[in-house]
């Protein structure tokens, strides 16, 4: 059942669930640090519509850079800004900013200790239609390498904005991974939500196993524990929206209460979240692991249902995984 | 601001001081660049001698100018002069490229904060000091009173980045920037007009909205004109294309680009042996070339 101490949106199963872009939750959450804390400024590489970076543009043009379609700039002048005490967002996809950026973001910004917050949208398959070259799914492998980088993947838009609120105040950077495509809202305004916590969504009594979840795949997730309960197999669901720092004790004590643990994640199979939890159990608690995500592939054009299905991430795939994990 | 012919000599003086330690210091560590910090010696003299508002005993103080040295590799001539203009004893710089230094083989804020930027990886320098000078234009419009520096090696000039960073600060009209270039004409592989020509310099820049100066660079009454002349510019950043002579100051080593990245001892030996490179770089500058006698001899 859904912790109901989350305070979490119990419609999340209609049919007629409420859906809203991840990105939504960037966009309002900047414009709602911008009102408070003066020293934000935003910086976009010609994406400012797409990446809803506008509602603060348009509120704040005297604190707005538009920089052109130049990602490498974007990182590094934002350094320099962060140097004189803003604390700069910058957004553009995340295939260009972490991906073409990459130098830049570890030298200019992180090297640096500079408190550059990196809002990476597109990421993930489910952009769909764009295809392969517009489908970020090895950017949480390539930011969590980089020290300081703290890496955030919330699931819903209400999540996203939380998460962009709160990194204004965090010192340090981050990367802020979006979504393009609608989302089924899954937590609501008073759901606590903390930069490095982990939560667990779906609560049982005798788990089977352990699902660690983490951006919009959650909901596909929730959908799949909730298809186990009434098949009669009991699973956990944690939502790992922080990637680093990662919430180690909590895994644990997951692992531990779970004794099996499948990751589920829109990105792929290497280097990404599945791969953080792995090298925290591995050392702390072994237990046997599933993983969901791209095995070692290029995205393509497709509905974001289709791209999904294709590439094993959907609801039958979890189901398929945990079945799979029982037999261990 | 008008310069005198006694602070001419003064800083001709310290020119030298810094080119001497700077060469002390790559002996000891054994590797580093020794041609670029060289030849940008005069112009880093000017900056903190002379041009530069801020203070070495309050190196956090908000108000000074920001220099921002993109090219990070040749930071024995920022040490150098830092520590000669008091942020550090001098005496420090015998730990240049040491394991626990605080004068990392790059700089690096982590290990020296009163560094503005690390950097190392070239292209980037512009964009930060960008950043920096629209920060103080968002905070104090036209009538900010401190002023951003950018330096740039020629080099850096075949980076895309580079010029990205020309672009938006064209569009923007930072004239609180001024950039410089070293225009030392080499290389790690080369002479930059055999591996990458960048001629017309002049014209790229003025294209993308920039005022542009050409000096020699180790005029130090030019170079001093040349930053007083570029705060008078209104509506558009400056570039100052100093024209350098690579490694000058040791004629044996000077125009050669096999010098960019060896230190004294490990440089090439077609003049001079490998075991008297040290020396003989010293005693050049000891004596200005031979103009007077070294007190070693």
């Amino acid at each position: 059942m859904l912790n109901p101490e989350l305070k979490l949106n119990t419609k999340m199963f209609d049919e007629k669930v409420e859906q809203v872009p991840i990105r939504q939750g960037f966009g309002e959450g900047l414009l709602a640090a911008g009102e408070k804390n003066l020293q934000v400024v935003g910086l976009c590489a010609d994406l400012t519509e797409s990446t809803k970076m506008n509602l603060f543009s348009e509120k704040f043009p005297n604190r707005f850079i538009q920089v052109g379609v130049a990602e490498q700039n974007l990182a590094a002048v934002a350094s320099g800004l962060a140097a004189m005490g803003k604390i700069p967002f910058i957004s553009s996809y995340a295939m260009f900013s972490p991906g073409r950026n990459w130098e830049q973001i570890r030298t200019t910004i992180c090297y640096n200790d500079r408190p550059v917050k990196i809002a990476g949208s597109h990421a993930g398959i489910s952009v769909g239609p764009d295809g392969g070259t517009h489908q970020a799914i090895e950017d949480i492998a390539i930011t969590r390498v980089i020290p300081r980088l703290v890496v955030l993947s919330p699931c819903d838009s209400i999540e996203a904005k939380k998460a962009t609120m709160l990194s204004t105040d965090t010192g340090t950077p981050v990367y802020i991974r979006l979504a393009r495509e609608k989302t089924p809202v899954m937590t609501t305004e008073s759901t606590p939500f903390e930069i490095g916590k982990a939560q667990i969504f779906w609560q049982s009594t005798k788990p089977q196993t352990g699902i660690v979840a983490t951006g919009a795949l959650l909901h596909r997730t929730l959908l799949a524990a909730k298809e186990l309960e009434e098949q009669g197999i009991e699973v956990e669901v944690m939502n790992l929206s922080t990637i680093k720092p990662l919430a180690e004790q909590a895994l644990i004590e997951f692992a531990k209460k779970t004794g099996r643990i499948i990751t589920v994640e829109e990105h792929q199979i290497r280097g990404g979240m599945g791969s953080a939890v792995a090298e925290c159990l591995a050392k702390n608690f072994p237990v046997p692991m599933e993983f969901i995500g791209v095995d070692d592939l290029f995205g393509q054009s497709g509905t974001p249902d289709e791209l999904i299905e294709h590439y094993g991430m959907d609801t039958k795939s979890i189901i398929k995984a945990v079945n799979k994990i029982l037999k261990r | 601001m008008e310069i005198t012919d006694e602070k001419l000599i003064e800083l001709k003086e310290k020119a030298n001081n810094i080119r001497i330690s700077l060469i002390e210091a790559l002996i000891l560590a054994g590797s580093g660049h020794t041609a670029g910090p060289l030849d940008m010696a005069d112009i880093f003299t000017v900056l903190y001698f002379h041009t530069l508002k801020h203070n070495p005993k309050e190196p956090e103080w908000s108000e000074r100018d920001r220099l921002v040295l993109s090219n990070g590799h040749i930071c024995p001539v920022l040490y150098s002069t830092m520590a000669h203009a008091g942020y550090f004893p001098i005496e420090e710089l015998k730990t240049l490229r040491k394991f626990g230094s605080r004068l990392q083989g790059h700089p690096h804020r982590d290990f020296l904060p009163m560094l503005e930027t690390s950097s190392g990886p070239l292209g980037t320098g512009l964009s930060q000091a960008v950043g920096m000078a629209l920060a103080d234009k968002i905070d104090h419009g036209l009538t900010g009173k401190r002023r951003i520096y950018a330096l740039l090696s020629d080099g850096e000039q075949e980076c895309g980045q580079t010029w990205e960073a020309a672009m938006l600060a064209g569009k923007e009209k930072l004239h609180n920037l001024t950039a410089v270039i070293d225009r030392n004409n080499i290389q790690i592989d080369g002479y930059t007009e055999n591996v990458m020509p960048l001629e017309s310099l002049s014209d790229k820049w003025r294209a993308w909205n920039w005022h542009v100066i050409e000096i020699d660079g180790h005029n130090m009454e030019e170079i001093a004109d040349a930053f007083s002349a570029a705060e008078a510019i209104f509506g558009k950043p400056t570039v100052i294309i100093a024209h350098t002579i690579a490694g000058r100051g040791v004629p044996e080593f000077e125009r050669d680009y096999r010098w960019h990245g060896s230190p004294p001892g490990k440089g090439p030996t077609d003049k001079v042996p490998a075991d008297k490179q040290g020396e003989v770089a010293l005693n050049e500058l000891r004596t200005l070339g031979g103009k007077i006698r070294s007190e070693h001899q």
